[in-house]
């Protein structure tokens, strides 16, 4: 049980536009013509893909494996027919395309079938692959996989389910909690057996007491320590480092996670995904958005996975003087480039921006060090130093200054009062560093190569002069061996030692002895090529001197026949 | 394209820069209520030399001229110019000081923003020391009409009009060999501190939590001044009473009040950690006691300022507050 409420220190409390789309009950989105599902899951992994285009798919059928540890298998939304399998641009900033399977509805959703698990009696082993199967992600936004978080090897005291939703404009995980709290508890049931942990708390920002509500007759009647707490609304209060903050007083350091802590945090959407795939058998192949801001009809969908943002939008019929479209929250979500991109997991708002409701920014003025932005800032840093550094390109001293522990929330450029866009001052200094850090392990790795050239060429030529000195001795204890019984002999007579001198001379004079053979051998006769004639008198010759020979010692004279 | 966030708090450095000058028309009344109307026209002649010096500047540094004399900022220097600067001195010095804080303290090293000294002391300490005897020349307590007010600073004599200030009484009081008592006994002095004075502090006290009420300054600079000096004072008063004023008296005279919410307040050339701005107030709380007993000048506040000045990249660097998830380091 939490006796108390803690703080994190900074946040603020923009205008939360929540009333646009928390009335509207979650909706079932139509069919979309096309659904565009990309392999591409985070920067960390992309599904291997197994489908081929023409191919008949049923709706959770799986037509993407996953390929390393941090992937989980990706599924066909609806039943239909693949179309395609082509690069097409994602919903990023950066308006880069993924592969992504095209897949076109044939209206009936017909599913697979769907077996559910006895969680209670599986292994851990097979639950958890059951999660990665059914391709259950983060749905928070991190889209970290579930399987990963929810196998840490023991440890986890508190299970956090994180219904802060704290971005202004988004209430999904609103109207989620208000409808679905009994999924999601039995979400959280699940994850609580496979982390192991004693309790569960549910952490709702105060600014949602349906949802409280909710959640609280859901758990009604359950055993066990759990518990809903409405934590104060302030931004970001649903930053999954701030929310341990407040409920369990732990502060979590950059590079370390919730579990290393006995904390461990899912979002509401998530568990309610954990439920659907482990008691129903559906993998994850739709989640809730919002459509919100310019529109004539915020409110909230349940939309397939790989549904084009342009459909998703006109849900909402935005209104003519709409401009530019957000997804994600105002805070830390993006701008689209271009709307032909598909609905992803990550997906949890679109927001159509207008003049009036998102004025231009002023421009920006010099630094006063007013210090606000150090008010404001829920990792405690001093913004406006990182600012002056990264303007500087001072980048060691940034990072000496906890660049790193930042977490872009933006709340220093929502509160500064000279309007700099400091966030991107950190993107700004955050890119260079880790473009000097990949230039700087090239150079490394090119050092390396040269080092290991060099080693190896060094390596060579020892290994080489080691077997010449080892045959050298081979022959020489050879050699020493065999003139043995001469110098034995002589031994007899003489008291001259045996000794390598000996050795060696017997050594030249085979050398010698070889050398005169191969050269006899090789070298041509002029003798080679002769008339009969001639033939006659060199045999005539050689007859005369062998006969000579025969009376001197014959002992070298091995042409002689 | 634009990146997040995509929202911003309504606010801006104008906005800032008005709250101040809100906060200091509690005191410019009590001026005016206890010295005459003289005051409000020296804050005129401030802010059109410091808003035409900054205009000038800003034209020739090719910036946009609108966007930073809109800031306000130029017009906050001339008003704590006006007020830390004695009435009756001619108009040309508080000219001449309001175009150098612009031009030569603010500006030359960046403009808004990028000055190492507070703007306004660095005026005050350029003419104490240019101008020793036309800056100790204050005006005695009570009324003056508007007509005298011209006359003196367009240049007309002093003698008539001029009276010690409390601080300079008390030194001059000192010096002669006269106790504090006997010397606080005098028609300079009020309940608290200078005559009429006092008033004009409590003015800038109000204005002062009003900035705290609204978040454009935090508690950290103003307490840590204040109690700097009530310690400081405190300790030789206790030692000796007949010698050293109250703590009190040190309070309620000279820049005190002025110095603790708007002075050693300022953002751009203070420290900026909590640590770093509880030794940087307390530190120009010391010295400036220092020189009000033990130096040549009679209030030292400008001094004392300039110098800590000098050392906030030292107190930034030594103080950073721990990061969140690093308490323990």
């Amino acid at each position: 049980m939490i006796a108390g409420l803690f703080r994190f220190k900074g946040g603020i409390k923009p205008e939360t536009h929540k009333n646009a789309s928390a009335g509207s009950p979650i909706q079932i989105a139509p069919l979309p013509k096309q659904l565009i599902v990309p392999l591409r899951q985070s920067p960390r992994a992309t599904a291997e893909c197994i489908v081929v285009p023409g191919q008949k798919v049923l709706k959770g059928e799986r037509i993407g494996l996953p390929d390393s540890p941090l992937s989980t298998a990706v599924h066909a939304p609806t039943s239909g027919t693949v179309v395609e399998i082509t690069p097409h641009a994602m919903a990023h900033a950066s308006g880069l395309q993924t592969r992504c399977v095209v897949i076109e509805p044939d209206g009936d959703e017909r599913w697979i079938d769907r077996p559910t698990l006895d969680y209670a009696s599986a292994s851990p082993k097979e639950a958890l692959a059951w999660l990665r199967d059914h391709g259950i992600v983060g749905l928070g936004g991190a889209t970290f996989p579930s399987h990963i978080k929810a196998g840490v090897d023991g440890g986890i005291e508190t299970l956090i389910l994180n219904g802060a939703e704290c971005e202004p404009w988004i209430t999904c995980d609103d109207r989620l909690m208000r409808e679905r709290a009994d999924g999601i508890v039995a979400g959280a049931l699940i994850l609580k057996h496979l982390t192991g942990a004693r309790e569960i708390v549910f952490g709702v920002e105060d600014n949602k007491p349906q949802a409280i509500e909710a959640l609280r007759t859901a758990i009604h009647g359950l055993s066990g320590d759990i518990t809903v707490i409405p934590v104060p609304s302030l931004y970001p209060a649903g930053g999954e480092k701030q929310l341990i903050r407040v409920l369990t007083g732990v502060e979590i350091p950059h590079g370390k996670l919730g579990g290393d802590f006995g904390v461990q945090c899912f979002n509401v959407g998530t568990a309610y995904a954990v439920n659907r795939a482990i008691n129903h058998g559906e993998p994850l192949v739709s989640r809730v958005m919002t459509v919100t801001g310019n529109v004539e009809k915020p409110g909230n969908f349940e939309v397939l996975i790989g549904t084009p943002v342009e459909a998703l939008l006109a849900l909402g019929q935005p209104k003519p003087d709409t401009g530019r479209i957000l997804m994600g929250g105002p805070m830390m979500g993006f701008e689209l480039p271009r709307l032909d991109v598909p609905a992803t997991k990550a997906t949890n708002c679109l927001i159509a921006t207008s003049p009036t409701l998102f004025p231009p920014p002023p421009p920006e003025m010099n630094c006063i060090r007013c210090g606000a932005c150090a008010a404001a800032c829920p990792a405690e840093l001093q913004p406006f130093e990182l600012y002056w550094f990264s303007r500087a390109r001072n980048f060691g001293k940034a990072q000496e200054y906890h660049l790193f522990d930042c977490i872009e929330c933006g709340c220093c450029s929502y509160v500064c009062p000279s309007h700099i866009r400091l966030v991107d001052y950190y993107r700004f200094a955050k890119g260079e560093i880790w473009a000097r850090e990949r230039e700087k392990s090239a150079a490394d790795a090119a050092r390396e190569r040269f080092e290991f050239r060099n080693e190896r060429q060094a390596r060579e030529k020892r290994e080489k002069a080691e077997k010449l000195a080892a045959k050298a001795a081979a022959t020489k204890a050879k050699l020493a061996a065999s003139s043995a019984d001469a110098p034995a002999a002589a031994a007899a007579s003489s008291d001259a030692p045996a000794g390598p001198d000996d050795a060696k001379r017997a050594l030249i004079a085979a050398a010698l002895e070889r050398a005169k053979a191969q050269k006899a051998a090789i070298e041509p006769k002029n003798t080679d090529a002769l008339t009969p004639d001639q033939a006659a008198q060199v045999a005539e010759a050689d007859e005369r001197r062998a006969a000579k020979a025969a009376t001197d010692t014959a002992a070298d004279a091995p042409e002689s026949n | 394209m634009l990146t997040s966030p995509f929202v911003r708090k309504p606010t801006s450095v104008q906005q800032v820069m008005f709250t101040v000058l809100v906060a200091l028309l509690p005191a410019i009344a009590l001026y005016v209520w206890q010295f005459g109307p003289g005051i409000v026209v020296n804050i005129l002649i401030a802010t059109v030399s410091a808003v035409g010096a900054e205009a000038a500047i800003l034209k020739l540094r090719k910036k946009p001229v609108g966007l930073y004399v809109s800031d306000l900022s130029a017009v906050v220097t001339a008003w704590l110019i006006a007020l830390t600067f004695p009435t009756i001195l001619p108009a040309w010095i508080l000219i001449l000081a309001t175009v150098l804080s612009i031009v030569a303290v603010k500006q030359l090293y960046g403009g808004l923003g990028q000055n190492p000294f507070n703007p306004a002391m660095a005026a005050y300490c350029l003419m104490i020391v240019a101008y020793p005897s036309a800056m100790s020349q204050w005006p005695a307590a009570g009324w003056m009409d508007l007509s005298t007010h011209l006359q003196l600073i367009g240049g007309a004599s002093f003698d008539a009009v001029t009276g010690a200030t409390p601080l300079d009484a008390l030194r001059t009081g000192l010096r002669s060999g006269a106790a504090v008592d006997s010397i606080l006994g005098n028609g300079a002095f009020g309940a608290l501190g200078g005559r009429g004075w006092e008033w004009i502090g409590l003015g800038y006290l109000a204005g002062g939590l009003f900035l705290i009420q609204r978040r454009v300054i935090t508690w950290h600079l103003p307490t840590a001044f204040l109690v700097g000096l009530i310690v400081v004072s405190g300790l030789f008063w206790m030692a000796n009473p007949t010698h050293y004023a109250s703590p009190m008296f040190h309070l309620a005279s000279g820049g005190t009040l002025l110095a603790a919410f708007f002075i050693v307040t300022d953002p751009v050339s203070g420290a900026t950690t909590p640590r770093g701005k509880l030794i940087f107030a307390a530190s120009i709380a010391l010295i400036t006691y220092l020189i009000r007993n033990f130096g040549a000048y009679p209030d030292g506040i400008a001094f004392a300022v300039l110098l800590m000045n000098l050392c906030v990249p030292l107190i930034d660097m030594k103080t950073q507050p721990r990061v969140f998830g690093h308490k323990g380091e």
